[in-house]
């Protein structure tokens, strides 16, 4: 019963979901691979602000695979000028910009299947759901993994105690050139990431 | 599509050779294909024998540790920081790796394909020869400097269980060195260098070094008249210093004399040529840390200054001797090399008690060893057993001369106690008045043992026949010996004493061929290897060259070479002697060694089939040894 409900929602749904959904169908035995990804939005309320960009690194068998590789810029609606001097995206900045949708699926494409990682990721993949929402799909069905989730857990820290990527790049000792770009904070990420999942033996 | 990710690798890559003469854009094309890997201390990136990875690799931070292996133990060889590249070898050679890249700290490294990487060598002839000198410069072993710049496969032998362990602790070095400052004069810096046995000296000013004057400088620039001797030291002092800050491991410290070809570094207190000199790092510092080597430990000896310094050379000696012996040293080699630093060690402990005494020595005299040690058998835990002779004086005076030396003797003595050799249980030493003695009073001693051997007590004594010249007038000791060989030659009666004395312990091997074990007391069961198979085969080598005249050979090894010279009809024998007594010896210090203890009974239980085998074959020459004793002396008589 449960399967030809699934059939038929797969059915009513766009090309780009369906392949998306099709990723986990299969008995994949290959290796597993991670994507870190952070978004760079206007504000911080997932319901009026909107997604500026997204960069995504994959990781395969612990390394960092450089070519494996996404940056989007999204052409914006709604545009708040307080943010700007943060993450220096301005709304008609040089970069190529394309329309959330199509940042949308490209993103799909990029991850496919892949574990999503990402810090404080809660937040990004609601701000992704609430982009897929708009586009009548469902939401990320990806596995996903928080490396302030796993330092919380290295360090048997409460839930309630948050540490800022910032915070992990002092204490891992990593090189914060490119802060607040998305693929900026996603290569720190993954670095961040690598050095807590080795030390959780994950 | 832009990639941020490998424009941030570009952005560090092009700073470092080889990248840094290749194009932006193709070192970005490059980056884009590269990973980017995280180690944690200690992790492997690439072992010994593992097949060659597809990439090689960039140290972006943290720093990978280059080693071989020697058994189970790794060996340093070389530490690639933040820039340097290493994984050359699978542009150079199909063959698996040579060596094990670890993490020494948490480390991210740049992983580039050599795929990619290889048409850029191939149309880029600078990018070629620094990966080839990389590659020879990785693999260099610096522990042979003959061999640097070789292939690690050609030179690569270690044995060395502790040198990974040794190579990775602070080196030691001399602290608070003697300097001089830049207007001293030549004359002057070359006389304080001479007192104080250095071979080096920093200039300095305001305490900040400025340069250094080594021997070879004095060599080079004034021995050879370039620079007249009373010019002021700066004119040929070397400049600047290299300079490195305190608690460098010793890897890093003979990395930095190799990067910079220098023999010294200066220790400042922040490591910059700014700041006030703390020590000075040597070659010699390097070698004495990486190993016990015998010629280290003499110059050690040598240069002692108190007690403990000579301790601390005692104690390498254990190492060395377990070392050698692990290495299949010949023992003959290993006891004379132990001897030699025991007389070094026993030489600088008298040289030190004399500067303590309030005058010079008032007469000629000469220390001797004797016993094990003047035999130089004793490897291990050594007692020490000595004497002095001092030269004939004035009646009136003698008392006074012999209370100066059984003076010194004691503060000898003690020195050595505190060294690590034993007392005397018997008192045979130099502070002992009866053993502390003139010329004729020691002649007179001999001739006494020699000739009346019986009421002299002469069994007990015999050690004294086996003494070895350490200190002070040799001639003292020669007159001695001449007299032993003129009263001893045809003296039947001292033969016929001492050679019963030879026969009192038989071969150890009981009806059955088993074991003669010890029956009772704290050793019950076990076997006595000194007195049982050792003493017998001291006793008769002693016996036999008192009774051919050989004067000043102590050593039971020696002895039987010099017997089968002279004798050739019962070379055989000695030959056979010779040997048994060493691998006898050879156990023992195995024994002792693992015990710490004198090794002197052997727990039979726990021998090997093979050593029960051996020890029982060295038995066989002292049962023949005995036979030549009894015929030669013709001892039938007595026994």
């Amino acid at each position: 019963m449960d399967l030809n409900w699934f059939k038929k929602i797969v059915k009513d749904y766009p090309k780009f979901w369906e392949t998306y959904l099709s990723y986990f169908d299969e008995n994949q035995s290959k290796e597993q691979r991670f994507v870190v990804f952070d978004c760079e939005t206007t504000g911080l309320d997932y319901k009026k602000d909107r997604i500026l960009s997204i960069g995504a690194v994959a990781i395969q068998n612990n390394q960092i695979i450089v070519g494996d590789f996404m940056e989007i810029f999204l052409q914006q609606d709604i545009f708040n000028p307080e943010t700007v001097t943060l993450h220096g995206i301005l709304k008609e900045g040089k970069e190529e910009k394309i329309v959330e949708a199509e940042a949308v699926i490209r993103f799909l494409d990029f991850i496919k299947d892949a574990t999503l990682v990402g810090h404080h990721v809660d937040f990004d993949i609601e701000m992704i759901n609430q982009a897929l929402d708009r586009l009548n799909v469902g939401t990320l069905k990806n596995q996903v993994m928080d490396t302030d989730v796993m330092y919380q857990k290295l360090k048997n820290l409460s839930e309630e105690e948050k540490t800022s990527l910032d915070d992990l790049c002092e204490i891992y000792k990593i090189k914060k050139s490119d802060r607040h770009t998305a693929s900026g904070d996603a290569f720190i990420t993954a670095l961040v990431f690598l050095k807590l999942k080795k030390k959780l033996a994950i | 599509m832009k990639n941020p990710i490998a424009e941030r690798i570009t952005d560090f890559l092009k700073h470092y050779p080889p990248f840094s003469s290749l194009e932006y854009s193709k070192l970005l094309e490059i980056a884009k294909t590269c990973r980017v890997l995280y180690l944690e201390k200690n992790q492997t990136l690439f072992k010994i024998n593992d097949p060659t990875h597809a990439f090689f690799y960039v140290v972006a931070s943290g720093a990978i540790g280059l080693s071989v292996t020697s058994d189970t133990d790794d060996v340093l060889i070389d530490k690639c920081d933040e820039g340097d590249i290493l994984g050359l070898r699978p542009f150079f050679a199909k063959n698996n790796y040579l060596m094990t890249a670890k993490a020494r700290e948490e480390s991210i490294v740049y992983a580039i394909p050599i795929e990619t990487f290889k048409p850029y060598v191939a149309e880029n002839p600078a990018v070629l020869s620094f990966l080839l000198e990389s590659f020879a410069s990785n693999t260099r072993n610096p522990y042979d400097k003959n061999n640097k710049g070789k292939l690690i496969s050609e030179n690569v032998i270690y044995n060395d269980q502790n040198a990974e362990i040794q190579y990775y602790q602070p080196i030691k070095y001399t602290r608070n060195p003697i300097t001089a400052t830049p207007v001293d004069i030549v004359k002057f810096v070359a006389q304080t260098m001479a007192s104080s046995k250095i071979g080096s000296i920093i200039i300095h000013e305001d305490r900040k070094p400025i340069g250094i004057v080594t021997d070879k400088d004095l060599r080079s620039k004034i021995a050879t008249g370039l620079y007249s001797i009373d010019v002021t030291i700066d004119k040929i002092m070397s400049s600047p210093v290299i300079t490195v800050a305190d608690n460098l491991s010793i890897a890093e410290a003979q990395i930095m004399m190799l990067k910079h070809n220098v023999s010294h570094l200066c220790v400042t207190k922040d490591g910059t040529n700014d700041s006030e000199i703390t020590g000075i790092i040597t070659e010699h510092d390097i070698v004495v840390a990486q190993a016990n080597n015998p010629g280290v430990l003499l110059k050690q000896s040598k240069r002692a200054q108190k007690s403990a310094d000579l301790k601390e050379v005692r104690e390498k000696l254990v190492d060395l001797i377990q070392h050698s012996l692990d290495k299949n040293v010949p023992i003959n080699h290993i006891t004379s090399i132990v001897g030699e630093i025991n007389l070094a060690i026993t030489k600088r402990a008298i040289e030190l008690a004399i500067k303590k005494m309030d005058t010079l020595p008032p007469a000629q005299f000469a220390w001797i060893n004797i016993g094990s040690q003047g035999r130089k058998e004793q490897l291990l835990l050594t007692d020490q057993d000595n004497a002095i002779v001092f030269e004939d004086v004035e009646e009136e005076k003698y008392d006074a001369v012999k209370n100066y030396f059984i003076d010194l003797a004691e503060k000898v003595t003690r020195t050595l106690n505190k060294i690590g050799y034993e007392y005397c249980p018997n008192q045979m030493m130099a502070s002992n008045p009866l053993w502390c003695k003139s010329v004729s009073d020691w002649q007179h001693q001999f001739k006494g043992w020699i000739n009346a051997p019986a009421e002299k007590g002469v069994l007990n004594n015999t050690i004294f026949f086996d003494y070895d010249f350490v200190y002070g007038n040799e001639d003292l000791v020669d007159t001695i010996s001449t007299t032993i060989v003129e009263e001893t030659d045809k003296n039947e009666l001292f033969f016929a004493y001492l050679g019963a004395d030879a026969l009192k312990n038989p071969p150890p091997l009981g009806f059955f061929r088993q074991f003669l074990v010890e029956n009772d007391g704290e050793h019950k069961d076990t076997f006595d290897l000194k007195g049982r198979a050792l003493m017998p085969l001291i006793d008769a080598a002693r016996i036999l060259s008192l009774s051919k005249g050989i004067k000043n050979i102590s050593n039971t090894i020696s002895r039987y070479s010099k017997l089968a010279e002279l004798e050739p009809q019962n070379a055989t024998i000695y030959e056979s002697c010779a040997d048994a007594f060493a691998e006898l010896l050879k156990f023992r210090t195995e024994e002792g060694l693992k015990n710490e203890t004198d090794g002197r009974y052997l727990n039979l239980t726990e021998l090997s089939k093979l050593d029960k085998v051996k020890l029982k074959n060295d038995f066989q020459p002292i049962n023949d040894i005995q036979e030549v004793i009894k015929n030669k002396f013709q001892l039938t008589y007595f026994t």
